[in-house]
């Protein structure tokens, strides 16, 4: 189980290979990359900028970590989410989880990035050529993680 | 107490934090936001619709009637949008 909040780019081949290999029990690897779009509707997007709140942040990944290892039998679990200034086809966020089968590998890095976009303190700004503006949420995002809260 | 501001509460205030001393009347989370909007009007803009404003007591998330006391680090901020 770990998080990292950073702004640098991560390896996503390194990451899984030392995810999956840490413990001889592990069967399963799965992988959730968010990426920057490169349209905002039918606008190129010139820059992302991301905040957040620093420690809330951690704490809060580090509780959907724990709870994910109650609800599943999860051999190992990542969260990696980059801040400040990204750019068009940029990944923004990794999360991996690792299981002996993959069933559990699967809903357990769903519901993960599901329960992150809606409560995690992060907060994106998107600029254009028309100006920069606050990413609202959107009420899908709300419906999807509130599902797991159902099951 | 601490109070902490992000994305567009942060740029609307014009802070990303500051200590304040309320007055005794504020008591929980919805009595603070009362207070802050008679500070100003960048507090009032911030402030003005409070469906869009979540809260956090010492970094975890706060419901209107959750307790606030000196001492506390108290963040108000909009919907989260990370992911």
């Amino acid at each position: 189980m770990s998080v990292r909040v950073q702004t640098e780019d991560f390896d996503l081949g390194a990451e899984l290979e030392r995810l999956g290999g840490a413990d001889p029990g592990i069967g399963a690897v799965v992988s959730f990359v968010g990426l920057v779009r490169h349209l905002v509707g039918e606008t190129p997007l010139r820059a992302l900028e991301l905040e957040h709140y620093p420690g809330m942040t951690e704490r809060r990944l580090e509780a959907l970590e724990a709870e994910a290892g109650r609800r599943w039998a999860l051999s190992g679990c990542l969260v990696v989410h980059r801040v400040g200034r990204l750019g068009p086809g940029d990944r923004i966020v990794l999360v991996a989880t690792a299981s002996p089968h993959r069933a559990d590998a699967f809903a357990a890095c769903q519901f993960l990035i599901d329960a992150l976009k809606t409560s995690a303190p992060f907060w994106k700004r998107e600029e254009t050529a028309a100006g920069a503006r606050w990413v609202e949420a959107r009420a899908e995002d709300e419906a999807a993680a509130a599902a797991w809260t159902a099951r | 107490m601490r109070l902490l501001y992000f994305a567009w509460l942060r740029t609307r205030i014009g802070l990303a934090g500051e200590e304040v001393t309320p007055p005794p009347e504020v008591r929980d989370v919805a009595s603070l936001l009362v207070w802050l909007r008679g500070r100003g009007a960048g507090y009032a803009a911030a402030l003005a619709e409070p469906a869009l404003v979540r809260a956090a007591v010492n970094q975890d998330y706060a419901r209107p009637d959750h307790p606030v006391a000196a001492g506390d680090e108290v963040a108000l901020f909009p919907p989260v949008t990370g992911g």
